[in-house]
């Protein structure tokens, strides 16, 4: 089932939220990666609005994943690529749905391994704000969302982009995001 | 071709890395794809991601080599693990301990996985029969049987630099009878849908039947090469003038010698391959080797990368998977 | 003691007899076939009804493993396990450990034979000492310590000097060769048939013409010494056609194959199938066709066992670290009757392959069901059937390489010299 809301609509809004952010903490020049693969999709969109100078940044997590034991290699998605050197730059690290926090902490253990940023924010399309495992809170926000634990809220793309939220029956394995 | 069940286990899953023989073309081209994702790791500053954090990989060596066994070791270091280096000299199991008994003590050490070269070919499947169920197996050379981690490298490679299978004519070249590379190689190149698997040598040292595999044989090297985009060349050991098997390698070099003219007759885009150490002046000519053709050099990288994804396929199960299918 | 057989159909092919006769043993002899004899009172009755009767079956070669490799096995269980398939005669080869060169091994086998009190067995003597080709046996004197022929085992005679030379001296000692085909250096170290299967799994490989050359080689020696000369374990077609020419030729030549060779291929080996090492390798399918059109025509006169029982670590290494052979001789008349219900043998040339022509071969009084001769008998069930299972195994040898097949024909007693020494219940 897909969401009504216009996503064409959130991604300005939190545009507008990442300029305001930046310009208030003196960020210069930040820098944007995206979280594969929903979450490239989305920072695209807001590398293209903001007019940053630097390319965007694309991040493969599968490496970094906590649940490597249990589910074993995901089919592969591209690697990484980081073309800008991370050490003290600001990043904005950008994903589509947070979830449980899981994905931004296998994230963020990556971009260090890469070296040592001066900050990180953190910009999410969708928050399920009532779902979290560990202590992440996102930056900025475009919706906050509030389902069921059986509802499952995907970005569909590239294009267009449009949230689905789909009810699952548990069948007791992963919990992503 | 029946056992290669023992590869996988319930789910379909790779679970031991023996042989490319009887493997489906999505599994070869999937380890291709995690080859591409690690390939990048030794490109960062950080050369490790924390896959295999925590696992306790054995490299069991019962033949002598210093390169395979040293890029095991950095793909399994790259992935995070922990690395133990076996050297067992085949004298001394022949003297005591049995092959059983070496692995049980291994086994009591808690390692989750071996990485086994053996002199005798199907000791690798012999070692996978014999291993606690949650224990992966990955063949590094068993006699003359395989060399799957060398084949998949040396595919990786092929497609790099060409894209596409479908459409390769590849000469295989040397000493196929005891080549367990060739032999992998010809079964992955089968897999992968190449246009054509040629075998250049002369008939002392091609296989009985080996038309069988789906290669064709030619005993002229010009003939051979003609219209071929990857040629690899294999090593020739020097235990061949002894066996009688050929006279010299001067005479070897005259009418298997890859020389620059000889590779004048493949198209010209040719890759030249060599899964080392070479010969220089016995199967190939130093220029070649170290000319514009050749990705020699390549090929060493890039068995890192493959090395890390077969570990990690193999290793990334979960315990329910642990049966296999054979 | 006063046994009768009766009800039962008897089959000796080489009497040509077919028929329901009942049959009469009095002190381990057999005094009739047919009529009861006056005033004959039994003391054991036994009721063949619906089963075939023969004569206890003589396998031309199954190692027992004593002197020397009883951890493998012992003449105890070996017998027994030959008694369980309705063997009573075993003819065993001098690769015994120490070797069948001298006449203390000779006395140490009829000691447990005597101890067994299962089956005869007949030794053969080594033709060179410790089997190494190089020095003649003292041939006569094992001869007249019991042994009934000499053979090279599985050892080979590379100085063909020194072949000729025991070739004459045996003949000269009334003796038959019992010689195994094989050229060494062209065998070269290989485990496994020269041909697709040796390529696919990189094993070194034993090509047609190690068993051919060698072949070649023994029986134009043959000819020049005019030795008699009993060729084991073929297992290529092209030496079935060589000892029929050399047999039409006029040429003193038997032969004889191994119940392996008659049923499996390299195919058999599959993944490294170490039940399946065995020597002589087995080959293609073309050669296994053309072993078995080699006994429908009388060319091959005995099917053996070739029985080979190994301890477990003997099999548990990559293929080329394994110990050659299987555990065979327990299975010896299912597996022929398995071939005759596939209809590539009948049965009278199977029984005769398992009886009177091995008995021939050996020169022994055996093998036939005649007033007079003793009392050594199999009862077979050939209705019912039974599953290879490799644990319940009677053979100390558990490397069997039929495991799980379905083989027809139980036998339900084995007498030896008048006494039962199998009985299934």
């Amino acid at each position: 089932m897909s969401d009504e809301t216009d996503v064409k609509q959130l991604l300005s809004v939190m545009a507008t939220a990442i300029q305001s952010h930046t310009s208030s903490n003196n960020y210069a020049a930040p820098l944007m990666i995206g979280i594969k693969t929903g979450g490239a999709w989305v920072a695209n969109r807001l590398h293209q609005q903001l007019e940053y100078k630097d390319p965007l940044g694309e991040l493969n997590i599968a490496f970094y994943r906590d649940d490597f034991s249990t589910l074993g290699m995901h089919p592969a998605v591209s690697p990484s690529q980081l073309p800008v050197d991370i050490n003290d730059r600001h990043i904005i690290l950008v994903d589509d749905v947070l979830y449980t926090g899981r994905t931004i902490r296998a994230a963020m253990n990556e971009i260090f391994d890469y070296g040592r940023p001066a900050s990180i924010t953190l910009a999410v399309l969708i928050d399920r704000s009532n779902t979290r495992e560990l202590p992440i809170q996102p930056d900025i926000i475009g919706k906050t969302i509030a389902v069921n634990a059986e509802e499952h809220v995907k970005l569909l793309g590239p294009e267009p982009l449009t949230i689905s939220i789909d009810t699952v029956r548990s069948t007791g394995t992963q919990k992503t995001g | 071709m029946t056992g290669n069940k023992i590869q996988l286990d319930t789910n379909g899953n790779l679970k031991h890395f023996l042989t490319t023989e009887g493997l489906s073309q999505s599994l070869l081209r999937s380890i291709l794809d995690h080859a591409e994702s690690f390939a990048s790791v030794g490109e960062r500053a950080v050369k490790k991601v924390p896959l295999l954090r925590g696992k306790t990989i054995a490299n069991l060596f019962f033949e002598p080599s210093t390169r395979t066994r040293t890029t095991f070791e950095l793909a399994a270091k790259r992935l995070s693990a922990d690395i133990l280096n076996l050297n067992i000299s085949t004298s001394a199991t022949s003297k005591g301990e049995t092959l059983s008994d070496t692995l049980h003590t291994l086994e009591a050490m808690h390692c989750d996985m071996f990485v086994v070269r053996h002199a005798n070919s199907g000791a690798a499947h012999y070692i996978a029969t014999q291993v606690a169920p949650h224990i992966s197996v990955i063949n590094a050379g068993d006699g003359r049987h395989a060399h799957p981690t060398q084949a998949m490298l040396d595919m990786f490679t092929i497609r790099r630099h060409k894209k596409t299978f479908e459409n390769l004519r590849v000469a295989i070249v040397g000493d196929i009878l005891h080549s367990r590379v060739a032999r992998s190689e010809i079964h992955a190149l089968s897999t992968l849908g190449v246009l054509e698997t040629r075998i250049i040598a002369p008939q002392t040292l091609i296989p009985k039947d080996v038309e069988n595999l789906g290669v064709q044989v030619f005993h002229d090297m010009d003939e051979g090469l003609n219209g071929v985009d990857v040629v690899m060349m294999l090593r020739l050991q020097k235990e061949r003038m002894r066996g009688a098997l050929l006279p010299s390698e001067y005479e070897y070099f005259q009418r298997y010698g890859l020389t620059s003219k000889r590779l004048e007759k493949a198209k010209s885009d040719v890759i030249v391959m060599h899964p080392g150490p070479i010969n220089r002046g016995v199967e190939i000519a130093s220029d070649v080797a170290d000319g514009e053709r050749s990705v020699i050099l390549q090929q060493v990288s890039h068995g890192i990368a493959v090395r890390m994804a077969v570990m990690a396929m193999t290793m990334g199960r979960s315990p329910e998977d642990s049966g296999t299918l054979a | 003691m006063r046994i009768v057989i009766e009800n039962g159909r008897l089959l000796d092919p080489a009497k040509k007899l077919d028929g329901k006769q009942d049959l009469y043993i009095v002190d381990g002899k057999i005094v009739s076939l047919k009529m009861k004899p006056d005033g004959f009172e039994s003391d054991l009755q036994i009721d063949a009804k619906d089963k075939v009767v023969l004569p206890g079956l003589v396998d031309l070669c199954a190692r027992l493993r004593e002197p020397g490799y009883a951890h493998k096995a012992t003449f105890q269980s070996e017998c027994y396990a030959a008694n369980s398939s309705g063997i009573t005669s075993i003819c065993c080869p001098p690769d015994t450990k120490p070797v069948i060169d001298t006449t203390a091994v000779v006395d140490l086998i009829h000691q447990r034979t005597r101890d067994a009190n299962r089956a005869n067995v007949y030794p053969l003597a080594a033709l060179t000492l410790g089997l190494k080709g190089e020095h003649l046996a003292e041939m006569d004197t094992l001869r007249r310590a019991g042994c009934i022929g000499v053979s090279n085992g599985l050892a080979p005679i590379e100085n063909t000097e020194v072949l000729r030379r025991a070739f004459e001296y045996a003949h000269s000692c009334g003796l038959t060769v019992y010689f195994f085909a094989e050229d060494y250096s062209l065998k070269n170290n290989g485990v496994v048939h020269e041909g697709p299967v040796s390529t696919r799994l990189g094993l070194p490989g034993i090509p047609e013409t190690a068993e051919t050359v060698a072949l070649s080689r023994a029986l134009l020696l043959v000819e020049q010494t005019q030795v008699k000369a009993h060729f084991c374990r073929l297992s290529t077609a092209r030496s079935v056609s060589m000892i029929a020419a050399g047999q039409e030729q006029g040429l003193p030549v038997t032969a004889d194959v191994s119940i392996c060779n008659l049923h499996l291929t390299e195919m058999d080996i599959a993944d490294y199938n170490s039940d399946c090492h065995l020597q002589p390798p087995l080959r293609n399918e073309r050669d296994r066709k053309g072993l078995i059109e080699g006994i429908n025509k009388g060319v091959i006169a005995a099917v053996c066992s070739d029985h080979q029982p190994h301890d477990a670590d003997a099999k548990a290494a990559p293929f080329s670290q394994t110990e050659a052979g299987a555990s065979t001789i327990e299975h010896l008349l299912p597996l022929m009757l398995h071939l005759v219900n596939r209809k590539e043998i009948k049965l009278e040339q199977a029984i005769a392959a398992l009886t009177s022509q091995p008995a021939n071969i050996l020169g022994i009084n055996k093998g036939t069901l005649a007033a007079g001769s003793d009392a050594d008998i199999c009862i077979l069930d050939l209705d019912s059937s039974n599953n290879v299972d490799q644990a319940s195994l009677h053979s100390a040898g558990k490397n069997t390489p039929f495991k799980g097949w379905e083989l027809p024909g139980q036998v339900t007693h084995t007498l030896y010299n008048g006494n039962v020494v199998f009985n299934k219940n």
